[in-house]
């Protein structure tokens, strides 16, 4: 038997913040690829603490809904997951490449692998450029389009940049977009000047956040003058200084996330059969509809804390 | 009743390597198969008497291809919770609370069919689970299992929201009553109004999967004895990042914390943490049937606010206020603690906590920085 757990932050504060987590286990349970799927969080319940003792699986897969290494993937979620004999070096990552360690935990003796965040895999970058043309309803968007990948910046993290930068390195590559810019709300280049940094009259702006919350639902529309107050929402594409920005809220609640988080467990030798073409259909047919909720201002939403 | 054909199949195929449980019993010995079936012997049996002889004893046939084929998973918690739904057995009741063993002993497989007639019922926090046959006037053995609220015990099920799907637990539990997020998912602010029917056994387990999340698996580990408590102080100590402060917590505040968060009044969970092991706390744990292990991530969030709290200075303080306004302070910290403002009546200004008495104190008392009072040992 084997099982997926798949481990959040969450939040005690606003209950959207695990939204995603839940959306995409739920995919991830109808394919079957896995006899349990778990979720498990920081801030909520099961916390990283209990969530192993609850399976019935020896094999585990453990995936971080993170977007970037760093603290919580080094440091909290090994620690708390109980996993013995663990340290960063076993992952030899610059700072985006971690793929998978296999550990024992210590608390129920179960054979764990335990992988890299979802936000630094390859196929990240596909979900990025999945949730430029659902934004747009264009599924051939890139011609005439600048694409911004924005991040937090390096306050918290030395890693998060990296992440930023590593996608949008990789979009650049393909040349599907006129320009590819990364940009930070606490570092420079500065998404609050989206607009100096593209000649394109569109601009496409994807946030590389797991859950829609208090950075892209208030933060990151104000700074960037799509709306003066977040309240009042703002639309998309909104004019600003004479461009049209397309901004689609936090990457993470793109349906095609299910398939990088199927990715990295397969990495690191899960049994998925043929889980990614069926969430990979679910996913562009979702795109296609147009039935994905969209970039819609969460007036709600609280900090996450 | 009925047993199928496959069962009887499937239990001699396994006669001859031995077949022991719940009161049903198969041996192969020298001299043909010998049977055991509650009460009942039947010794030397050839294959076809022993055949005849199960269908007679269709309960405990059934009984055993439920748990050993339907639900299987020997050892696990999942069984052990299916099988305390109905008061069936468990393997390790040696270590079981007293208590239980003598108001809800277990049932023997004949007193548990009766029972699961008419359905079985369990508490387990503030959901409600009955046991029962899906089919109940000729039961095939087979299970299905009902989850509501305690409240809604009595509720009629046309006036419920019916679900099947394990998941929608999950909705039910994010708020409460009022629509207040519900962090921890064990404060006893779970919403009524709503039921699962007909659920499989591993269903059931999910659904309380989402409900109480790892309820099961630590009731299950400390029944058999394997139950792993971190004290406060070795989690707080493991603590790193801003939380690296709350091992600073002093003794006292870690009494008062308990009192605050891990009342029964405030969380299902009995608290089997204490401040290290062999210094207990004097805060009540709780009667919660499921055990909490170790400081929730709620507790843990709380503390550093308290350490920081705690880390300053008292000081001593000179302000004017009649007997009955220091009554109202008390009243209102009371009432905010107790989670009873909004009961609190409109024009009740019998009440402290009222809120025309509180604005009426803050227009008294307050100036222009708020409460007027005089710092005395500067
Ligand atoms: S630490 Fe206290 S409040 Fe938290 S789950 Fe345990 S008993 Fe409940």
């Amino acid at each position: 038997m084997q099982a997926l757990v798949i481990a959040a932050h969450g939040s005690h504060l606003n209950p959207d913040a695990s939204d995603p987590t839940y959306a995409h286990a739920d995919t991830i349970r109808e394919t079957g690829a896995f006899d349990e799927v778990r979720e498990a969080f920081w801030k909520e319940e099961p916390h990283f603490r209990e969530v192993i003792r609850t399976l019935e699986s020896d094999e585990v897969f453990v995936v971080p809904l993170f977007i970037s290494e760093g603290y919580f993937t080094e440091q909290i979620i090994p620690r708390e997951l109980r996993l013995e004999d663990w340290d960063p070096d076993r992952w030899e990552s610059d700072g985006t490449s971690a793929s998978q360690a296999t550990l024992e935990a210590e608390d129920v003796g179960k054979t764990i692998h335990y992988c890299g965040p979802v936000g630094t895999h390859d196929a990240m970058t596909d979900v990025i450029i999945q949730r430029a043309e659902t934004a747009t309803e264009n599924p051939d968007v890139g011609e005439g389009v600048g694409l911004s990948v924005v991040g937090h910046g390096t306050d918290r993290n030395e890693n998060s940049a990296k992440a930023i930068e590593y996608h949008s390195d990789r979009i650049a590559e393909r040349d599907r977009f006129d320009e590819v810019k990364a940009l930070f709300m606490d570092e420079e280049p500065e998404v609050d000047d989206v607009t100096d940094y593209f000649e394109s009259d569109d601009i496409v702006v994807v946030p590389l956040f797991i859950a829609d919350g208090y950075h892209t639902q208030e933060d990151i529309p104000e700074d960037m003058g799509l709306t003066e107050d977040y309240r009042l929402g703002w639309d998309v594409p909104s004019e600003v200084d004479g461009h049209r920005i397309w901004y689609t809220g936090a990457v993470g609640t793109e349906d095609l996330l299910a398939d990088v988080l199927l990715e990295r467990a397969a990495d690191a030798g899960a049994d998925i059969g043929d889980a990614r073409e069926a969430v990979r259909e679910l996913a562009a047919s979702v795109a296609e509809t147009g039935a994905d909720s969209g970039p819609e201002p969460n007036a709600g939403a609280g900090a996450g804390d | 009743m009925t047993v199928a054909t496959d069962d009887l199949e499937a239990l001699l195929d396994r006669a001859s390597s031995g077949v022991a449980f719940d009161g049903l019993r198969i041996d192969e010995t020298d001299d043909g198969y010998s049977l055991e079936a509650g009460e009942n012997r039947w010794p030397g049996l050839d294959e076809a008497a022993l055949g005849r002889a199960l269908e007679s004893s269709d309960e405990y046939v059934t009984n055993w291809r439920y748990w050993q084929e339907t639900v299987g998973g020997e050892g696990t918690a999942r069984r052990a919770f299916l099988r305390w739904c109905e008061r069936a057995p468990l393997a390790d009741a040696e270590d079981a609370a007293d208590a239980e063993a003598t108001v809800d002993a277990p049932l023997a497989v004949p007193e548990r069919y009766d029972a699961l007639r008419d359905g079985i019922d369990r508490e387990w926090g503030q959901l409600s689970i009955t046991a029962r046959f899906v089919d109940i006037d000729d039961p095939d053995g087979e299970r299905v299992y009902d989850l509501w609220h305690v409240d809604d015990a009595d509720s009629d099920l046309a006036d419920l929201e019916v679900y099947d799907e394990p998941r929608d637990a999950r909705e039910i539990a994010t708020h409460d009553d009022d629509g207040r997020y519900r962090p921890l998912k064990t404060a006893p602010t779970l919403p009524a109004g709503w039921a699962f029917t007909g659920l499989s056994g591993d269903d059931l387990v999910d659904a309380i999967g989402f409900f109480y999340p790892a309820t099961i698996a630590n009731w299950h580990r400390e029944r058999r004895g394997a139950l792993d408590v971190d004290h406060w102080l070795e989690t707080a100590e493991r603590q790193t990042g801003i939380y690296d402060v709350i091992d600073e917590l002093p003794r006292e505040a870690v009494e008062w914390m308990a009192e605050a968060c891990c009342v029964d009044s405030q969380c299902l969970r009995r608290r089997e943490w204490e401040y290290e092991d062999g210094d207990e706390l004097d805060a009540d744990g709780g009667d919660g049937p499921f055990p909490c292990r170790e400081p929730c991530s709620l507790v843990i969030a709380a503390a550093r606010k308290w350490a920081i709290l705690e880390s300053e200075e008292e000081r001593t303080y000179e302000l004017e206020l009649t007997t009955s306004e220091r009554n109202q302070l008390e009243e209102l910290i009371d009432a905010v603690a107790e989670g009873r403002v909004d009961e609190i009546r409109e024009a009740d200004v019998n009440d402290g906590a009222n809120r025309y008495r509180a604005r009426y104190l803050r227009a008294k008392r307050f100036g222009e920085e708020g409460l007027e009072a005089t710092p005395v040992d500067e």
